[in-house]
């Protein structure tokens, strides 16, 4: 398996693809969600059904793994049963590496110690906890199902059961949250020193109910002055203690061999972001293989019965341009601890003067070859590429 | 001869000569009904856009009189505007007289008067018409004294007409046959004719206006233009209906054209000669004049392998247009370009639409300034109408600035604030005419530089509309100049360096300070906007930077929605230009000209 080359941050990431499932059932729709789940198990069966369908497809052009991630969508809501059948599918299908990342998100009030075995009896080795808050106004207000108590005793069964790999998903920059608040919530995080952290801001999206509690004025999220503290005061607090900010979003621990190892980083999502090939299967799952990506239906039902008619549920495709094959490079690289390559950004008319000023600004640092967003630029990300894409030059 | 009748149609802008022509041109049957357009001659987009006149337009009217005689009444229709005003001159040479239009409801306005002296140096007849009669506000009394009293005209003599409506159009062909003297002029004599327009046509290459005051020609002629001197053989000669009709001659008397094999406009000027090589007039026509540009200002195109895009464009542009004059030109910021003189700033605006719209081009124009004047330490004196060759400072001995006369007609209660205005814009040796009651007429002497940015937006505004404002060219002044420079985050953006008075450079400072701001987007770091001269900095601005622009969202596999998000934002960074590492959009260089209240 060829490693990637050499000037990559990221060592642990291969070049060898990865495999998403969506599994879009939850107990209840959590009012901030624009993720695409359904409440009920009516359509379980035939989901997994569908699914079995789906990867009988990629059969040939994806054939072996080296990570997979269950998402969703509740994938710990599932029956041991159910996902045994689902497991089995997969992996009669695909072959995984011997050393494969398997992630299963998991809600806090879905873990008992017999299902925690039973995960890692199917070789899942890692585990992505919804915790979101330690707050239980907070998890209130997120139409969380879960108590802050439940989440610290889930917590403790899964270090009881071996899990050594452990991500922990939180949200700031909710209505009415204090930095104090954020900062005792990240603390209670610490306290189980968890493998990895993704600390997302609260993004309401317009037909959500939350969203329409905004629009309606009853609900005021914080301004974007506030915002930015949260995210400084994330990204200094856990740099301080050993983190590394290795994505917008995302933290990992250092692993034993610091000094650039980046051993906890998800290698999953590294995919996303280091356009490695990665197959998705469910609804709304994307793909990308040899500069094309599609992505699936977004109906649970129509999914279902496209399978069943034999047909890929995709819902759509494009085959990337080198010059959108650029830009997903700039975006990527400058929301990712792995930088952008100096050369690329001095191709552009301007871009040294451009590196010079952001530099300047402690936006990025240059580091050899690699320029890397700082804290300060990780706020700005979605804008650093801007300074290089589509300006005529002098 | 006798029954020909060469005459203009002069007033102030928008006062109605084109409508009016539109109606001589319906009653003498020139035109069905059903082909008929409002304002038939001007055929240009923008001419029709902005209802006005850029280019003369000639048409030769077949009319039959009460006294049962056929006449060709050859009708001129000139621009209102000050910039073509050698034009019109042009135009009003070749008539023998002209309807001096005054619009009811506006009454006499500067540009009556200036068209009128001009009528007046060119002996001609001059019939006095109000027009709009049919307009409530109209006030034909009024009009009329003011006609008596500050024209000088005996109001017996007007003739009342609503070209709109069609009212008093037999009254005035009437009047041109009766008042309007016959061409004078012998066939048999050498040729002499008056070049008064040219425009060109991608077929034939330059078609010529021309008057012929003496003798003949026709295809097949050898002519000379006597000023230019060159020689060209006559293809076609023939007159203006609604298109060109050829005619076997044009002889004394006549207005036509001939076409003649002359590849550009600008090989024949407007005012030349024309004349028989074998048999040459003894002298040229009187009058000839090389009109030199007034305004000055550099034009790039937008993207930068566009250049070679935009030289062609303005070398076509050219053909049609020799009042245009350009030379290449560079700047750090905006790549080649070139610098463009214009004979005022309409010409300038006309252009510059012109190529955007007809030549389809993307352009930045630079801010107008004038031609300066230094004499130089060694005695030298050189003229810089660009400020990338504004000399070295301690090599300057003199500058001077080019001065006008203005004329500004306003009602008696707006002395106050365009007094204000002008002294504002360094006018200095006022002078006041009360030319009827109510109303004055102010004189300044002005620099020429202080008029061409916003003076005539701020004068129509303090005057609530009925300010009006014509300048003559006086002379070269001695005045104090300085070099503003506009640095962005401390480089040099070159396409607004600008040479100023130096009493007046900390306010334009200040002002594209403040413009910049408002026009440069947030960037991802601050961005420092300042005005200096020499090293002093004179006035500054910040735009504060990005505090947050980042979705710390879980997105997944879907990187199609951010790149699509990106794309959308790129498209609108197309347009923008950088300077170091800032950003500029081409709307920024438009925005310094922009006036406050825009
Ligand atoms: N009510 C009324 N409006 C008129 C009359 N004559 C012209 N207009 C209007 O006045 C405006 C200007 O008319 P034009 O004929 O374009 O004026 P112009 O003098 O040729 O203008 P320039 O060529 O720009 O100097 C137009 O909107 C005409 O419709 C008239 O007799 N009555
Ligand atoms: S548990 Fe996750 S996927 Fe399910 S509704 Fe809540 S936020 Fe959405
Ligand atoms: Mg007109």
């Amino acid at each position: 398996m060829p490693g990637k080359p050499e000037e990559s941050f990221f060592m642990d990431h291969s070049t060898s693809s990865g495999l998403y499932i969506h599994i879009p059932f939850c107990q209840t729709k959590c009012p901030y969600c624009d993720f695409c789940s359904i409440t009920g198990t009516g359509q379980v069966a035939d989901f997994l059904a569908a699914l079995d369908q789906e990867a009988r497809l990629y059969r040939e052009q994806f054939s072996a793994f080296d990570s997979l991630f269950l998402g969703g969508g509740t994938p710990s809501w599932l029956t041991g049963a159910q996902l045994d059948q689902l497991m089995n599918n997969l992996r009669r299908h695909f072959v995984f590496a011997p050393d494969s990342e398997i992630t299963l998100e998991a809600n806090p009030d879905d873990l008992t110690a017999d299902k925690l075995a039973h995960f890692r009896d199917l070789g899942i080795n890692r585990l992505s906890l919804g915790v979101q808050s330690f707050d239980e106004a907070e998890l209130r207000f997120l139409g969380r199902r879960h108590t802050a108590r439940q989440t610290e005793q889930a917590l403790l069964l899964i270090r009881a059961a071996g899990f050594t790999n452990l991500g922990l998903d939180l949200m700031y920059g909710l209505p009415g949250q204090t930095l104090e608040g954020w900062t005792g919530t990240l603390e209670t995080a610490l306290s189980f020193a968890p493998e990895h952290l993704s600390c997302y801001q609260l993004t309401v999206a317009d037909e959500t109910p939350l969203g329409q509690r905004v629009a309606a004025g009853q609900l005021r999220l914080p301004d974007e002055e506030t915002q930015r503290e949260f995210f400084l005061l994330t990204a200094n607090f856990l740099t301080a203690r050993g983190y590394l900010h290795y994505e917008v979003a995302n933290f990992a621990r250092q692993g034993p061999q610091a000094g650039g190892l980046c051993l906890y980083c998800c290698r999953h999502n590294l995919k996303y972001w280091t356009r490695t090939p990665y197959l998705g299967l469910g609804p709304a799952a994307h793909s990308f293989l040899a500069g094309r990506r599609w992505w699936n239906i977004s109906s649970v039902a129509q999914y279902c019965s496209s399978l069943s008619a034999g047909e890929a549920p995709v819902a759509g495709e494009e085959s990337l341009t080198p010059e959108q094959i650029r830009l997903e490079t700039l975006a990527l690289g400058f929301r990712t601890r792995e930088g952008v390559s100096l050369a690329t950004l001095r191709e552009q008319p301007g871009g040294d003067a451009m590196v010079a000023a952001l530099t300047q600004a402690g936006l990025v640092r240059v580091d050899g070859e690699r320029v890397i967003a700082t804290a300060c630029g990780l706020v700005v990300a979605d804008r650093l590429p801007l300074g290089f894409v589509g300006v005529a030059g002098a | 001869m006798p029954n020909i009748r060469n005459f203009s149609i002069i007033a102030h802008i928008d006062h109605g000569k084109s409508t009016l022509a539109d109606r001589l041109i319906q009653w003498t049957g020139m035109v069905e009904d059903r082909q008929f357009r409002d304002q038939i001659l001007d055929t240009m987009d923008i001419e029709r856009e902005r209802g006005i006149t850029i280019k003369s337009n000639t048409i030769s009217l077949p009319y039959t009189a009460d006294d049962g005689r056929e006449y060709e009444l050859n009708l001129i229709d000139t621009p209102g505007h000050v910039d073509f005003s050698y034009e019109v001159s042009r135009a009003l040479a070749s008539c023998e007289g002209v309807l001096l239009l005054v619009d009811a409801s506006q009454g006499v306005e500067a540009q009556t008067v200036a068209n009128l002296y001009l009528a007046m140096e060119h002996d001609l007849t001059i019939i006095p018409v109000i027009n709009k009669i049919d307009l409530p506000a109209a006030d034909v009394p009024g009009v009329k004294e003011q006609i008596e009293r500050e024209l000088g005209l005996d109001s017996d003599h007007v003739l009342l007409c609503s070209a709109k409506e069609g009212i008093g159009i037999d009254e005035i062909l009437e009047a041109i046959v009766a008042r309007i003297p016959p061409p004078t002029g012998s066939p048999a004599e050498p040729l002499s004719g008056l070049i008064f327009d040219a425009h060109y046509d991608s077929f034939r290459g330059t078609v010529v206006s021309c008057r012929i005051f003496a003798g003949q020609v026709k295809p097949g002629d050898i002519i000379r233009l006597m000023y230019h001197g060159t020689v060209h053989k006559v293809e076609e000669t023939g007159v203006f209906r609604l298109t060109r009709e050829p005619r076997k001659a044009l002889s004394a008397g006549m207005v036509g054209y001939l076409i003649a094999g002359i590849k550009t406009v600008s090989d024949t000027r407007i005012g030349d000669t024309i004349t028989q090589e074998a048999r040459p007039a003894a002298a040229p026509l009187p009058g000839f004049k090389e009109v030199k540009p007034v305004v000055f200002a550099s034009i790039y195109p937008v993207g930068n392998d566009d250049y070679q895009d935009l030289a062609d464009a303005l070398e076509k542009f050219k053909l049609n247009d020799a009042s245009l004059v350009y030379q290449k030109d560079s700047s750090a910021a905006l790549g080649q370009g070139f610098r463009c003189g214009f004979l005022g700033l309409l010409h300038l605006e006309i252009v510059q639409e012109r190529l955007e719209r007809e030549y389809n081009q993307s352009i930045i124009m630079t801010v107008p300034g004038v031609r300066y004047r230094f004499t130089l330490a060694d005695g030298k004196v050189i003229t810089v109408d660009n400020p990338l060759y504004y000399p070295d400072p301690s090599s300057i001995k003199g500058e001077e600035e080019p001065f006008i006369r203005t004329s500004i007609l306003i009602p008696e209660r707006f002395v106050g604030a365009v007094m204000k205005l002008c002294l504002e814009r360094r006018g200095v040796n006022s002078r006041f005419q009360y030319p009827s009651p109510g109303r004055v007429e102010i004189n300044f002497d002005m620099p020429l530089a202080e008029v061409i940015i916003d003076f005539y937006d701020r004068l129509k505004t303090i005057t609530q509309g009925y300010g009006s404002f014509d300048y003559e060219l006086l002379d070269y002044r001695a005045t104090s100049l300085l070099k503003l420079d506009i640095l962005v985050n401390g480089e040099k953006l070159d396409a607004l360096s600008m040479i100023v008075h130096k009493d007046r450079a900390r306010e334009w400072g200040v002002r594209v300070c403040d413009r910049l701001k408002d026009e440069i987007p947030k960037q991802q770091f601050k961005i420092a906007i300042q005005g200096a001269v020499g090293g002093q900095i004179i006035s500054r601005s910040t735009i504060s930077a990005f505090r947050k622009d980042v979705t710390a969202k879980c997105y997944g596999g879907d990187i199609t929605r951010k790149r699509k998000l990106l794309e959308k934002q790129r498209a609108g960074k197309k347009r923008m230009k950088m300077v170091g590492a800032v950003q500029i959009p081409q709307s920024a260089f438009v925005a310094v000209l922009k006036t406050e209240n825009e």
